[in-house]
Parts: structure tokens; sequence; C-alpha cells
């Protein structure tokens, strides 16, 4: 007999382990905390975190509590991946030599847009180019909300963030955001993904498939923050939805190079859906609009072509 | 059974290192230091050592990526100079305040600009404060056995605290000298392995690196503070019984000739040797002047100071690094700091030498001491030494 | 609200400020912060589980019956498990002060 309605009654399944406790200090209605909580349900207690410094761990380890309930590590902000680089290498040569138990504990560095595309950039493309058994996961919240919502290179064409606000001469940011999963492609990550906390078991079956690879992976995950993108906490879940609706962030994963949508949203609502009810696009003309418009659809269909043409490495047979 | 080598200095503090059995190896080339990581990239990849050794894509990586291994309850080693160790900036105070044992070997050189290769030790002065220990070789023995020391200090459960071993750049990286290796049953049996105070593992699920807010940051750095003064008796300790097991004596101030000396010269690092050859030459001359030679800079042993230096008339101070506008450089103001609460206050001469690896010989230290001998009234701040234009 | 208890003297605190106790957040009831609450008309829950897995806190539990109650103790009073329920069967009211 056929479950109508599975996707409605499958939250039942998830793991029931809150690795990541309330008493967090996050703000009510925090996407990120919300991301963090489904990502450690698929990762599981056999897991490290390392975690670079933003909203996620400030609000999260306030000594002498911790909000953390698997092992967990900060050190800085540019570091997640390099200090993770150290954690894969030390379980690995510990467990090697019989000195920890003989079974998988998996590495995870996690860290804001700020720590992964702007100042931990380098540290993130070392790490993957060493090809270290390491998921790395990006919670993008498109600026640097902890020292409050300051433009990273994830912010979106057009939003008012405290460092290139929206004034009477610049309407915000005037350049686009940068394609982090494209250039772990380009690494050659095995695995690569974007996630949204709208989509909880699309997030945690990619989350699952990293883990369970033994290599470099990559997630990058759409992380609402309703403080910064000025909208009300209860949208949390709406505003994310709508950025994969309106494809402006599609969910897609690339595995050793082929694409695949793993949630189909065509056709695809306007942007004007969701720009509209962020405060943090409020003053944008119907000219920037257009212009967000055209490059979504332009980016959309590029991604289109990959997913039914493309393989980003070919498969040759003959030498 | 310890069997003598002669090889470069750098490769020596890779063998040493290796000894040491380190499990996680990450570092960044760097002149002068890039030979220490070259020659245990080579030992690891002959099998002659089990460890990983990450190649990381800079400093800052590199000591971040010794932070996450020694968390997890591996034994770590690391190697810089100069801007990587400046790049390592950011980091350095997270590991002590961390209690991360982390062993760092620092080829001392100058830092830009202008950009400058050779030797000085403006690198380590400008993490002075970080909270490492800092310990400072003289020749290429004590490089060896101050790296294999470090690691028994670092991982010591009263220390828990990352430790450096200064070795000049090039005037000690670059030369070869015959040096006294222990085999490794010997280390062996002096540095068991390392059994950490907590680690990063599912069985027993710890935080590392929390907040900490204004209500105890104080107490935190108290308690940092603590560890970093605490560690002076377990250095000692640890110096007493390599002396046991290898007949080599290690304190925190080694005094040179200073029976009855009116003028005592100071320094730490290589020209320490030059020093004492100048100290030789003075006394011959029945000049009553001996040599200081700081083994320990962090903690700094001030009793062990102050007793060494006792009865003299005149300390030359020698620092290797300028503090810009300040009243004296790293070592000087610290020797100043010293005796000013005591009864001796003995007149303090402050001389910056050897920037930038610049020369210096037993001619010049000759006649700082004969300036020393000379001083009768203390002389302001400090000075830097042989400058053209400088009368 | 429970209160947080700092530790008394630097001789306290823990090697390197680290935490043994994992999930000691709990003791912080960030419960005190709301404005508004959730309640529930459980007639219409439907128990897909839907507001527990979108809580960013964490905090909604199954009860015996099967139905997902919040822990008033931490919900902060978002109002995303009431705007996500889509048999609205909850409703976020102000709180009494």
């Amino acid at each position: 007999m056929k479950v109508v309605n599975f996707e409605l009654y499958a939250p039942k399944l998830v793991d029931k382990g809150e690795y990541f406790c309330a008493g967090h200090r996050a703000c009510q209605g925090c996407g990120e905390a919300l991301a963090i909580r489904l990502m450690c349900k698929a990762l599981g207690p056999d897991t490290v975190i390392v975690n670079a410094t933003g909203c996620m761990e400030v609000v999260s380890s306030l000594y002498p509590t911790t909000a953390w309930n698997l092992p967990w590590i900060h050190v800085a902000f540019p570091n997640a991946a390099s200090v993770g680089s150290g954690v894969e290498a030390g379980l690995k040569a510990l467990r090697r030599k019989g000195k920890i138990p003989d079974r998988d504990v998996k590495t995870v560095a996690i860290g804001g847009d700020g720590a992964t595309v702007d100042i931990g950039f380098q540290a993130l493309s070392g790490a993957m180019e060493r090809g270290h058994n390491l998921l790395y996961v990006c919670f993008d919240n498109e600026a640097y909300m902890n020292t409050g919502i300051q433009r990273s290179g994830a912010t979106p064409f057009g939003a008012s963030t405290t460092t290139a606000p929206a004034g009477k001469v610049s309407p915000g940011k005037q350049v686009w955001k940068k394609n982090v999963p494209e250039i772990m492609v380009a690494h050659r990550v095995p695995y690569v993904a974007t996630a949204s906390h709208s989509h909880p078991l699309d997030l945690i079956t990619k989350v699952k498939k990293a883990r369970a690879l033994q290599g470099p992976a990559y997630i990058h995950c759409l992380s609402v923050c309703p403080t910064g993108w000025r909208i009300p906490p209860h949208a949390c879940i709406k505003v994310a939805r709508l950025a994969v609706e309106t494809g402006i962030f599609p969910l897609y994963e690339v595995e050793e190079g082929k694409y695949r949508l793993t949630v189909d949203s065509a056709p695809l609502r306007p942007v004007e859906d969701y720009l509209s009810i962020q405060g943090r696009f409020r003053h944008l003309t119907p000219a920037h609009t257009a212009a967000i418009q055209h490059r979504v659809t332009q980016e959309y269909h590029t991604l289109l072509e990959k997913i039914h043409h493309l393989r980003a490495w070919a498969e040759v047979t003959e030498p | 059974m310890s069997t003598r080598e002669g090889m470069e200095i750098a490769f020596a503090a890779a063998e040493a290192a290796a000894l040491c059995r380190p499990e996680v190896i990450a570092a960044y080339p760097i002149t002068p230091n890039t030979h220490i990581p070259e020659h245990l990239s080579d030992i690891v990849a002959d099998g002659r050592l089990d460890a990983e050794f990450i190649c990381v894509e800079s400093e800052h990586s590199a000591l971040s990526a010794c932070c996450g291994a020694s968390a997890t309850g591996a034994r770590v080693f690391t190697a810089t100079s100069s801007q990587g160790l400046l790049f390592m900036g950011e980091v350095m105070p997270i590991v002590s305040a961390m209690r991360l044992p982390v062993v760092m070997a620092l080829g001392n050189r100058a830092v830009s600009a202008p950009i400058n290769i050779w030797n000085d030790h403006s690198d380590i002065m400008s993490q002075r404060d970080t909270g490492w220990i800092s310990l400072f070789a003289a020749n290429g023995q004590e490089v060896i056995d101050m790296i294999i020391q470090a690691f028994k200090i670092a991982e010591h459960p009263h220390v828990m605290l990352p430790v450096n071993v200064n070795l000049d750049g090039f005037q000690l990286t670059h030369v070869v000298e015959p040096m006294l290796f222990p085999d490794q049953d010997e280390v062996d049996r002096f540095l068991p392995p390392y059994t950490p105070f907590a680690t990063l593992h599912p069985d027993k699920v710890v935080s590392m690196g929390t907040l900490g807010m204004p209500d105890i940051f104080n107490e935190a750095m108290q308690a940092k503070d603590a560890a970093v003064i605490g560690s002076l008796p377990v250095i000692e300790a640890v110096w007493q019984e390599w002396e046991r097991h290898f007949g080599r004596a290690y304190e925190p101030v080694y005094a040179y000739r200073t029976e009855d000396a009116e003028v005592l010269l100071v320094t730490m690092g290589s020209l320490s040797e030059t020093a004492e050859a100048a100290i030789d030459a003075l006394r011959d001359r029945r000049v009553p002047a001996g040599l200081l030679k700081l083994r320990l800079w962090r903690p700094f042993p001030r009793e062990a100071f102050t007793a060494a230096a006792k009865g003299a008339r005149v300390l030359a101070v020698m620092d290797r690094a300028v503090s810009f506008g300040g009243v004296a450089g790293p070592v000087g103001a610290e020797v100043r700091a010293c005796f000013y609460p005591g009864p001796a206050h003995p007149l303090i001469v402050n001389k910056i030498i050897g920037l930038g690896g610049r020369d210096v010989t037993v001619e010049n230290f000759i006649a700082i001491v004969e300036e020393a001998r000379a001083t009768t009234v203390q002389p302001e701040g400090y000075q830097l030494y042989g400058v053209r234009g400088l009368s | 609200m429970a209160k947080k208890k700092w530790p008394q003297d630097y001789q306290d605190l823990t090697p390197g400020c680290m935490v043994f106790e994992p999930a000691s957040a709990r003791a912080y009831h960030t419960g005190a912060w709301r404005a508004q609450k959730p309640t529930y008309t459980f007639s219409r829950c439907i128990k897909c589980g839907l507001c527990y897995l979108y809580c960013p806190e964490g905090c909604i539990h199954e009860t015996e019956e099967g139905y997902f109650v919040a822990d008033l103790d931490y919900c902060k009073g978002c109002g995303i498990c009431a705007h996500e329920c889509w048999p609205r069967a909850i409703t976020m009211v102000d709180e009494e002060d």
C-alpha cells in the first residue's frame, strides 16, 4: 500500500538525538541554528565538529556551558578547514597506531559564509586540494552576521548590509555572490552539494551521503537570518523555501563531477516574490529586480545545461 | 648509545624531532628553517617515522592544523621563521590558552620590512607575550637536546603549554657541526608517549575553545599566567633528568667565567658562542668580565638571573630586536625590571646587535665590554650597535 | 530562568576553559526571551512532526499521545512552528506579563 504524503510523516524517521541542544543563545527563528541541528542529526555521535568563529560558535559555547553534545573545537575565524585538517590527520594517525578505538569518527568543519567564502577561503582551498577525509559545511546567511550584518563575498547583489548599505548614492552590494560550490567542483571535490533548512530531509540525505564518503566533501547550506535579512522570525522557513522556488538558491549535488538537481522547482517563481518580503532588499527598484531576475534565470539555465549535458570532469576509458 | 655525527643543524633538528615520534607534522617552508620540514618529510617518506605530514598552504594553517591534531591527542611538531611566525600570530596565544603542547622549532630571522632572510630575534620577540615557553639554543647540540626536552616539558601534566625552541637562522640552521644524537631507545626512555588531559573523541565529549565572558576572562588569564610561571620548576626538573640520562647540564641561566666579574655580557642564542670567545680573550688580559647566557626566555627566570648576576657592577645586555620607541630592547627591559625591586642595581648597558644577519665579531664584544667597564653612570635607553651614522 | 553560575576562583577554571559537560547550555532557559508563545488545537494536529523538525531550538517534544508540544523553558516564541503547521494546529499568542 502506497503511503500518501510520505514526506509529511518522514520526519518521524529522523534521528531523535539532539546534538545541538536548546539553551543556545541564537536569535529567535535562526535558520542557521536549525540547519546545524539538522546536520547533526544526519552526522550522529561519531563526529568531531570543528567550528569557525561566528554566530553559531558564539551562541553555543559560553563558558562554562556548551550546547554541543558532540566533541567540538573552536580555534579562530579563518581556520575551520585547517584545524579540521589537523583533527583528521590526528585521528587517522592515532587510529593507525591503535591509540584510539578502531572505528570511524568523522571530522566535520563548519563555518559561516564569512569564515568560508572570505577569510577562511585559503584554508578551505588547501584542505580540499590535499584531499583530507573532511566534510566542510558552509552555513550561508549571506553576510557577517555575528559582527552586525556586514557584507561578505556571499552577500547577494542588491542586498543592503552595514558595510555596503543602501544609501542615496549606492543601492547596496553592487557585485554578485561568489559561487563557492562551483569553485569546489573545480577542486574536483568528489561530492559537492547545496542545501537549505527549508528542505530538511534533502539536507539530511546530503549530509549522510557526504559523511559516508572517505574523502573531501563540501555542502553549502542556505541559512536564513531573520535579524540580518530584516524579516519576521516566523518567516524563516518560508523565505528559505522561496529562495529554492525562485531558482535563486537551487538545490543540487555534484557527484564525481556529474550535476543533479535534487529538488526541481520548475516552473520557477519570480524573484520578486522572494525579494519583496525582505527588508534588506526593500530599496530595490524595478530595474534592480529585473537585473536580478535576468541573472538568476541565466544562472539557473547554466545549471540546467550542466545537469543535462556536462560532466565537470569527463570519464575517459581510452588512454 | 648516542652517536656522534656531523650534519647541518636544521637536519639535526628534524632528526631530533623525529626521535620524539610526532604523530602529525604540519609545516610550511620559509627561509631559513625550510630544511627542517624538508628533512622531516624525507624521514616520513622513507618510512623511518610513522606520521602524518601535512603540506599546509600557509603558516596560519600550519599552526591551526597543529592545534587540531594536538587536540585529538596526537603529538605534533612544526617549524617556521619570521613572517611565517607572524602569520601564525593570531593562533599563537590561542595554542597556549587552550593548553595544547605544540612544539615548534623557530629558525630566528628578521621581520620585514625591508625583507631580510637573515638572523635576528625580532620574530620571536613579536610573540613574547603569547604564553609559550621559549628556549634559546646556542649551538647544534643544544638544538637537538632542547627539541627533545621541549616535548617532555610541553606534555607534562603540570605544564600543558606549547614550547618554541629558538635557533638562529643561517648562523645555526645552515651550519654543519658535529653533534651527539641519542638513539631511539634512549629517547623513548626519556620521553614516554603523550597522555593528553582531554581529547576530541566521541567516547568522552568535550568542547574546546569556548567563549570567555568578562566575568571569567580575567581568571582565565590568571590561570594561563600561573601555568607559564609554574612551568619553571618542571623545566628545571626536566633538565636535571636530562643530565642524568645524557650527561649534559642545562640551566635557565648559564654563567660563564662570572666569578669576580665586574662586567657581565648577557646574550641569547648563537652569539653567545662568540661572546664566550670574547670573554676568554678578555680574561687572558685579566679583564674581569663574564657571560650570562640565557637559555630560558619565557618564563623569565628572574631569581636565577639576579642570582647569577650578583656582584657585577655593569651588565651589558645584548638584544637582537628593537622595541621601537620603547625604553629598552626586549631583553634589556626585562633585565631592568628584574633588578628594580631588589637591593642590587647594576648599571645596565643595552645594545641592539646583529640585526638582519649583520656579523657580530669577537672584537665587537670586546669593545662592548671595554665600553661597559668605562661606564659609571646609568645610560639612557638602548643603542643600536654599529650603525653607520650613529656616533 | 535558571541562574548561570560562574566559576568562583581562577583555580576553578578548567584548563583551556574546556567544557566537560555536553549539552550543559540547557542550564540557561531561553524561554525567558519570548514575547509570544505557541498554543495548540490538538484536534487539528495530524502528528506529522514538521514543527519538531523545524524548531531551531529543538525544544519540541512528542507527547505520549503522539502530539508535539514546545518546552516553554526554551521556546523563544519565534513562531516558525505556527507558521509552518499547515493544518493550523498551532497559534502564537502574546505572553502575559
